[in-house]
């Protein structure tokens, strides 16, 4: 198995495919330039080349090369793992543990054994509220925010109807952003666990992890980042963040749905108890007791999402072959973009910060006496697929004093092209339901 | 025009404006709420059930223009319905939503939702509002004992 692995995954360089030039190489791909190879590398939008895909906030497209790795898996190495010592089943083994430490190799884990694979984010999190729950007594507190999606909302409100822990909030400003001005009063001795967004599913806004680090650090308490959105712009660097734990999806990252992954540091991992029982998580089982295997199989009850698993690994490899500096602006470019261009639209509310640095290119807004599903349906017509509704996170919604809204989420294979249909389509939509 | 325009005819557009049976009721004796979770959106509806029959409904919907509409279909007609009437259109209207069966012909407003057979993710905006009438029903005491059948 392996255990140390390789630093920052950042500066991989990647194969042609990706479309764009890398350092110390001539081609820079301007804002302006349409990544057709980036589109190309996406078979539902190759396929479908008037769609305007704008819901990658909640499922991004999957790559050709994450659909190849899960075909390859299925058709030439397809068995149960750590269970077979036949050849094919350790193929299967090792297929698994790579994606394993490709995954390790996207956060920056220290080691591979910290990566526990689960259906997705929402999983994830609640293997946390289990099992780091199961360590709290009542009376700890666990700080979220009032920003966060319901899968790291709801799973402590179970634990304090459980255990009788105390749930406190953080709060957004007016434009969205958590409020970390009274961090120190919620932040006492009693903290056991800071669980936030990385970054919001709603308004967009980046989470200051710096200072919600510093602050928990203080008081002793453990940090996790729900990083379900954050994946999607690139690899993240758990050791620099300087969080406890860190979770995310597959199909955010355009990888299979189905698999996700908790990164826990291994200290922390290993003082949890089991979350689910079953086969493969057990070191012993007698009639009298059982013992637990060590972290990350102690998490990993049953047989896991293993071709998923595989296809992640490979979502993830290409994503770190990219040139994300890059990607970034060319996503800010965008995000500008369509947010000026949201601002002449009459009656609308933008929901969340202006634009800026520290803004991810997911944008929410109202429509002054429009319905977001009767706005999305309306698009739906002209091609654009956009979410309407709470999206999943009512307490910030209500925080925010909006009853639902319009997303628009802007993934590495957007352009502007697909900007300005929804712009267009916006003003047709002001036409068309009035 | 396409199905996604179509849906979004001149006439539930009309309804969704006219509202008609919005507002609340003084003496009502039935009450319910319903959400929709996808969405948020809400139905509260009010009954006042005399002799097993609808005397009057009020509602008030915070939803889309389906949802609205579908409100004010009720508003309009669901006036001297008995329970078992209105959970008969509810299912006819199920059914035309979910299969295409035709509609009962004493609430003909109801066609103007055909379109939305197409567009699975919406039915239940439509239905919302009947399902809320529904729950409010059963909530009144008198309501329809007389079209209820006896529990053995």
């Amino acid at each position: 198995m392996n255990s140390k692995l390789p630093t920052s995954p950042h500066g991989h360089r990647g194969p042609a495919e990706c479309g764009l030039s890398v350092p110390g190489e001539s081609a820079v791909l301007h804002p302006g330039v349409k990544p057709a190879s980036l589109r190309d590398g996406f078979p539902l939008l190759a396929g479908a080349p008037a769609l305007h895909y704008l819901d990658s906030a909640a499922t991004a497209q999957i790559h050709r090369s994450a659909l190849d790795a899960v075909l390859r898996h299925e058709t030439t190495s397809r068995a149960n793992i750590s269970r077979g010592t036949y050849r094919l089943a350790e193929a299967a083994d090792l297929a698994y543990e790579r994606a394993r430490q490709t995954a390790a190799r996207f956060l920056n884990a220290g080691s591979s054994e910290e990566i526990i694979f689960t259906s997705g984010a929402t999983a994830s999190l609640n293997l946390v509220a289990h099992a780091f729950g199961n360590t709290l007594r009542a009376g700890d507190r666990v700080l979220i925010s009032i920003a966060e999606h319901h899968s790291n909302f709801v799973p402590w409100q179970m634990l304090r109807q459980r255990t009788g822990i105390d749930l406190a909030l953080i709060p957004v400003s007016a434009s969205g952003r958590l409020d970390l001005g009274g961090l120190s009063e919620l932040l006492d001795s009693r903290c056991r666990l800071v669980a936030v967004t990385h970054l919001s599913n709603v308004t967009g806004a980046w989470t200051d992890v710096a200072t919600l680090v510093d602050a928990a650090r203080k008081v002793g308490a453990s940090v996790l980042l729900d990083g379900a959105q954050a994946v999607q712009h690139g690899p993240q660097d758990v050791q620099a963040l300087g969080v406890d734990f860190y979770a995310f999806s597959g199909h955010k990252c355009f990888a299979p749905g189905g698999v996700g992954v908790l990164w826990g540091r291994a200290e922390l991992l290993a003082a949890m108890p089991p979350f689910l029982a079953g086969g493969g998580m057990i070191g012993e089982v007698t009639p009298a007791a059982t013992s637990w295997a060590a972290p990350p199989q102690r998490f990993e009850a049953g047989t896991p999402p293993i071709a998923q698993a595989v296809g992640l690994g490979a979502a993830l490899e290409w994503m770190m072959s990219l040139d994300w500096a890059q990607l970034h602006a060319r996503e800010s470019h965008l995000c500008r973009q369509l947010i000026e261009g949201l601002q002449t639209i009459p009656g609308l509310r933008l929901i969340g910060p202006e634009f800026s640095a520290a803004r991810a290119p997911i944008v929410c807004f109202d429509i002054q006496g429009l319905h977001p599903h009767d706005i999305c349906q309306v698009l739906d017509a002209r091609q654009l697929a956009l979410r309407g509704g709470h999206h999943c996170a009512q307490p910030l919604l209500a925080a925010l004093g909006v009853g639902g809204c319009t997303r628009a989420s802007i993934a590495l294979y957007n352009d502007e092209a697909d900007i300005q249909a929804l712009l267009d389509g916006l003003h047709f939509v002001l036409k068309e339901l009035a | 025009m396409n199905d996604n325009n179509s849906l979004y005819q001149e006439a539930i557009k009309q309804f969704a404006k006219a509202a008609h049976g919005h507002g609340q009721l003084q003496h009502a004796t039935g009450a319910a709420q319903l959400d929709n979770p996808l969405c948020g959106d809400r139905v509260a509806m009010q009954v006042a059930v005399t002799s097993g029959h609808i005397a009057a409904v009020a509602h008030a919907s915070k939803g889309c223009l389906l949802c609205r509409a579908a409100a004010a279909v009720i508003g309009l007609r669901a006036v001297g319905q008995s329970e078992a009437g209105i959970a008969s259109v509810t299912e006819a209207l199920e059914r035309m939503l979910k299969s295409g069966e035709p509609l009962p012909a004493v609430w003909p407003e109801l066609a103007m939702f055909e379109p939305a057979r197409a567009h699975a993710s919406r039915h239940r905006c439509i239905l919302l509002p009947f399902r809320a009438l529904l729950a409010a029903l059963q909530s009144a005491p008198s309501s329809a004992a007389a079209d209820r059948p006896a529990v053995p």
